[in-house]
């Protein structure tokens, strides 16, 4: 297992408070780096792409930081491991309801839907926010070593339908079966928050940083 | 059965994490920072932290020591404190707060609880119920850090749920900081009378007392004096239950 501290790209786009995580990966022994350029995206080797609130709002800041074009040299020409966070996961797939005509990422063959009441076994809540167990659907370095039923808390609105089911990589309950995550090749990308799930947060981002 | 959710309860004084007795008398514990990054070792799956000064002052939240408290806070958080304004509730969530606590605002004008919840959604807004007794012994609740009478207790619970808060954070101040446990009655009255989740708080001096609150209706336990004293002399300890404590007390039909 690797042991010397590696540098963490964080995309800074004016989606949320970063601080969690940045001590997260302190706490870990590691370095961050917070990324509001092309230029500082271009140096990435290990990237995280977090973000709370509107689809819509996400991309456009993206896009008018110029973005767009880097992390996408990043991820599908260098292979560089990504990892999404919650907005960050929701804007690597094609589109998002919430964003209207605006298209996402598309990293991911994913379309975001808002949550389905009358599809619920039982009455639910939207947002969905809380502590939920996940279960894997295919092996994942991201999972190793975090025993059968990891908990991460959840705060969403809006959840993946996946156009390859084997991008599926751990699903929840909130009235129905969701996507909680999803993998494919360097793209990893989480619908809970690893930075406010203390000790399966901590695994789930030593797991990333180590040896995704 | 559901995991029972057990909160640590941290009040802020000046920046210092303080205890009441009885909503007075707020004593020394520590530095909130160090608090929270036990807490955060301890794995507490939620926080409380209450700024048990702001609404008296008439100040709005603390934005710099609540970032701060933020980055260092591995788990979700729920503030209270001066929270008197939609825009107030805007800039706690972009710190990263993952919920609200109003009290005396929802008070003082009802309208603003329901406005908070529409704007924001019932699972971001906590309503906070101080409840004391008055002279005739019934139940009221209180705003204002317990200094001013609002009403009639179950009255108020109700109202905070039939407008959309997605829970109550329900104080017995005879029992906060005494360690005599939860007033059962009254977490019984409330979690019957609405059909939001209900946090007992004020009170707990041991997990038993918690175990009781939860099979009396309660949804979650939040305590104070439990997680930041240890043993009779009350020196300051920071503890939380571990996996097989909190088991042991989900509630049993």
């Amino acid at each position: 297992m690797s042991t010397s501290p590696v540098e963490v790209a964080i995309a800074s786009y004016g989606m949320g408070n970063l601080g969690s995580i940045v001590n997260m990966i302190r706490k870990l022994g590691h370095r961050s780096r917070l990324c509001t350029t092309p230029g500082e995206i271009a140096e990435a080797t290990k990237l995280i792409l977090p973000g709370v609130g509107h689809f819509g709002r996400g991309m456009e800041n993206l896009q008018r930081a110029g973005l767009v074009p880097a992390l996408n040299q990043k991820v599908l020409g260098e292979k560089v491991p990504v990892l999404g966070i919650c907005l960050g996961m929701q804007l690597m797939a094609q589109s998002s309801e919430e964003g209207g005509d605006i298209r996402g990422l598309g990293w991911i063959d994913a379309a975001f839907v808002r949550f389905r009441p009358e599809r619920a076994a039982h009455r639910i809540a939207v947002p969905h926010m809380g502590w939920n167990d996940i279960t894997l659907r295919k092996p994942s370095r991201l999972f190793e070593g975090s025993g059968p039923n990891p908990r991460f808390y959840f705060v969403h609105s809006y959840h993946a339908e996946c156009g390859s089911p084997e991008d599926v990589l751990a699903e929840t309950e909130h009235g129905y079966r969701i996507v909680a995550a999803y993998e494919r090749d360097n793209v990893f990308g989480v619908q809970f928050h690893p930075e406010k799930s203390h000790r399966f947060g901590l695994a789930l981002m030593k797991n990333f940083i180590e040896s995704c | 059965m559901a995991r029972p959710r057990i909160i640590p309860a941290l009040l802020v004084k000046d920046g210092a994490l303080v205890k009441t007795v009885r909503f007075r008398n707020p004593s020394y514990v520590g530095d909130p920072m160090n608090a929270v990054k036990i807490f955060n070792e301890k794995q507490a799956d939620e926080l409380v932290v209450l700024d048990i000064t702001a609404t008296l002052q008439g100040r709005p939240p603390d934005f710099d020591f609540l970032s701060q408290l933020t980055s260092e806070c591995f788990m979700p958080l729920c503030y209270g404190g001066g929270v008197g304004s939609l825009k107030v509730i805007e800039d706690l969530l972009a710190l990263g707060i993952e919920k609200v606590s109003i009290n005396s605002a929802a008070c003082d004008r009802p309208d603003f609880l329901a406005s908070a919840c529409r704007e924001f959604g019932s699972s971001t807004i906590v309503a906070s119920i101080d409840v004391g007794r008055d002279f005739w012994g019934r139940l009221k609740s209180y705003s204002r850090g317990g200094r001013k009478a609002a009403g009639p207790a179950l009255e108020a619970a109700q109202r905070a749920a039939d407008v959309g808060a997605g829970e109550l954070l329900l104080t017995s101040i005879e029992r906060d900081g005494t360690g005599r446990g939860y007033d059962l009655d009254l977490v019984g009255a409330v979690a019957t009378a609405v059909p939001v989740p209900v946090i007992a708080c004020g009170g707990a001096g041991s997990l038993e007392h918690c175990r009781q609150a939860l099979q009396r209706g309660a949804s979650a336990v939040a305590a104070g004096s439990l997680f930041v004293y240890y043993g009779p002399n009350r020196a300051v300890l920071i503890n939380y239950p571990d996996e097989q404590q909190i088991a042991a007390l989900a509630p049993r039909p």
